[in-house]
């Protein structure tokens, strides 16, 4: 970038700044703490309790196999969700951008 | 000429092809590490699954379904769900504050030149281990399936077509293999799947109740010797579609949890993962790229089941392996390609064969780019030059860190031949859990971590990984005589899981939250502003 350096402890001070971190956590820090859970989840039913995750569901299709195929349904939607969001963020980041580049 | 040979030498025509192209656009630093960003999200995409899904995923996986079943499938999901940890945590803020290497980001506001000689360390660990496995097995595949070439001229050509990339072409070369390697990969398992599926009419519930029908047994602890368990009791049977044929007895629910730890948080810290999202020209396009390559890997990944299950049902496990003097050598990475053999003939072995050798080119080219370009860059440049900035020679240390470690990883794969080489990637994988992902994880999102705590996080996430594998089943064990891969050391194990993380990736953590605590850094702390503005919003990003 040719324009000086920003002061960068006013910029993390701003309110735009703020407000795209306050808009990231509220979807980053729950959506991690879900995915950790839902695929540790998977591993503890199918080791701890292999029999009743043998059970089948649809034809000999069985719980277990179920779990982990949900598992890349949770992923891609997770995925989906997170791409939807992000345009908000990356507006919020293009008005801190301006505040940087107005004041420097 | 057999048919297979045809496809390798057209592979290898193309990718020589693509490699002349690149060469007249890799000059400066910024082209040889990171094609010049000019690599679009989508295209990133594909190249970041080409890069991770190696010999390990296609044969690796489908082997382990159709010896044991369910329990191989836990790779597969573990490795998807993995990318969430890298779209989520990961992807965007490396590439607003990076520039080349993993270490760019550690040493952002950790300024020491021992942050960048400690992660670049890592990455050469990381890099290494996984390749010495990449080589072992392309080493065995392609002489088992191209009668003809021996294990050694096969790691050799793999080892000299790897460099050529590498040394010519750079980062857009290897970027360009694994974009071509992944639209074969993904082609053959579509085939190979839809094949699998028209043997049982595209019924998916008639393909289960064959999966059904097929058995395995096992005794919850020791091996089962002569038909009855230690203790004289029956094995117990279960299924295929069932879980426990690997993972069972009295540490086999903690060893699968603690795999599913080093699967989910090792990927954020793969360094030849890390420095493909420097090759977009921005945290979008990187954004871009992780949807993509989760998109690409989770199909795959799914079909993995047709691949495993398939091999399961059409071929057998009694069948999966080389036919040796009258009787068959179990060899699980034989089971994609006899499957393709089954339902495709002798063509489409050859096809599914020249898949897998792509696979292992272009895992091991970016593997090597990630490592010669962390010690070119981390320690050449930044501790021994002094951040002197010339291109041309920092280019030309590349090359020859290049050449270095393609003749190391050559030479060890030789070494390492006859014995049981899995562990490496496991290792790979814990290593970069337990060392590179809770200083990555703590740079980008603690104010108060400093430099005492990153080198305590990686020694001791590294140290502690390196340990318990070692003491591990994966490296100690009794073989019974006659066994076709080799234990290293014949002992008993003194830790009782396959896999480290569930200890060492705590331990690493807990090391740098410590390490951390003992001091303050303020120059540290002041600089988390900018790294926190910048990682956040891009500006100032190259």
């Amino acid at each position: 970038m040719p324009s000086p350096t920003p002061d960068w402890t006013v910029l993390e001070r701003t309110p735009e700044f703020r407000a795209l971190v306050r808009a990231k956590r509220r979807f980053v820090i729950p959506a991690s703490v879900f995915f950790v859970a839902y695929y540790f989840a998977l591993p503890i039913l199918v080791g701890y309790w292999p029999e009743a995750m043998s059970r089948p569901i649809v034809g000999r299709i069985n719980a277990a196999y179920l779990f982990a195929l949900s598992q890349f349904v949770m992923a891609w939607g997770l995925m989906a969700a997170y791409v939807r969001r992000a345009r908000a963020y990356d507006r919020l980041a293009e008005a801190v951008r301006r505040q940087a580049g107005g004041r420097s | 000429m057999s048919a297979s040979l045809v496809m390798f030498l057209a592979f290898i025509a193309i990718t020589l092809g693509i490699t002349a192209w690149a060469s007249r656009r890799t000059g400066t630093t910024a082209e040889f590490y990171s094609a010049g960003r000019r690599i679009t999200g989508f295209q990133n995409g594909w190249a970041v699954a080409g890069d991770y899904m190696s010999a390990a995923s296609f044969l690796g996986i489908a082997g382990l379904i159709a010896f044991y079943g369910y329990d191989g499938f836990m790779y597969s999901v573990g490795w998807l769900v993995a990318y969430l940890t890298v779209l989520l945590l990961v992807a965007e803020p490396l590439r607003n504050t990076g520039r080349f290497t993993m270490a760019d980001v550690l040493a952002f506001r950790l300024r020491r030149p021992v942050v960048r000689v400690v992660a670049a360390a890592s990455t050469l660990t990381v890099s290494l281990f996984y390749m010495i496995a990449q080589m072992v097995g392309a080493g065995s595949l392609v002489s088992l399936l191209v009668p003809g070439i021996s294990f050694n001229t096969a790691i050799v050509g793999v080892g000299v077509l790897m460099l050529v990339y590498v040394i010519f072409g750079g980062m857009l070369a290897t970027t360009w293999v694994q974009i071509v390697k992944a639209v074969l990969l993904m082609s053959g398992t579509i085939l190979l799947s839809i094949l699998v599926l028209a043997r049982f009419d595209f019924s998916i519930f008639a393909f289960f109740d064959a999966v059904s029908r097929v058995t395995g047994s096992f005794c919850p602890d020791g091996a089962i010797v002569n038909g009855a368990c230690l203790d004289g009791s029956a094995p117990i049977v279960r299924d295929f579609t069932q879980p426990g044929l690997y993972y069972h007895g009295r540490w086999g629910a903690l060893s699968l949890i603690s795999l599913g730890v080093a699967l989910i948080f090792g990927t954020a810290g793969l360094p030849h993962i890390l420095v493909r999202f420097y090759t977009v020209p921005s945290a979008q396009a990187a954004r871009t790229s992780v949807v993509w390559a989760m998109i690409l890997i989770g199909s795959f990944y799914i079909m993995t089941t047709f691949l495993g299950f398939g091999a399961a049902t059409l071929v057998g496990k009694a069948n999966i392996g080389i036919a040796s003097a009258g009787r068959i050598v179990a060899n699980q990475n034989l089971a994609a390609p006899l499957l393709a053999r089954e339902v495709g003939g002798e063509v489409f072995l050859s096809f599914v064969a020249a898949i897998a050798f792509a696979t292992i080119l272009a895992v091991v080219a970016g593997l090597t780019i990630a490592g010669s370009s962390a010690f070119a860059h981390d320690i050449w440049f930044t501790v021994v030059k002094r951040q002197q900035e010339d291109e041309r020679e920092q280019v030309l240390v590349a090359r020859l860190t290049a050449v270095a470690i393609g003749v190391l990883s050559i030479l060890l794969a030789i070494g390492l031949r006859s014995l049981n080489v899995a562990f490496l990637v496991g290792l790979a994988f814990a290593v970069a859990a337990s060392a590179n992902v809770p200083a990555i994880l703590l740079s980008l999102y603690w104010r108060r971590f400093n430099t005492t705590g990153m080198i305590a996080g990686m020694l001791v996430g590294l140290c502690a990984a390196v340990l318990l594998i070692v003491l591990s089943p994966a490296v100690m064990g009794i073989d019974a005589p006659g066994a076709a891969a080799r234990h290293l050391i014949q002992r008993p194990p003194l830790f009782p899981l396959d896999n480290p993380a569930i200890v060492s990736v705590p331990l690493g953590f807990l090391a740098a939250v410590a390490g951390t605590l003992l001091g303050r850094d303020p120059v540290a702390e002041q600089a988390y502003s900018e790294l926190n503005v910048r990682a956040n919003t891009g500006i100032g990003a190259v």
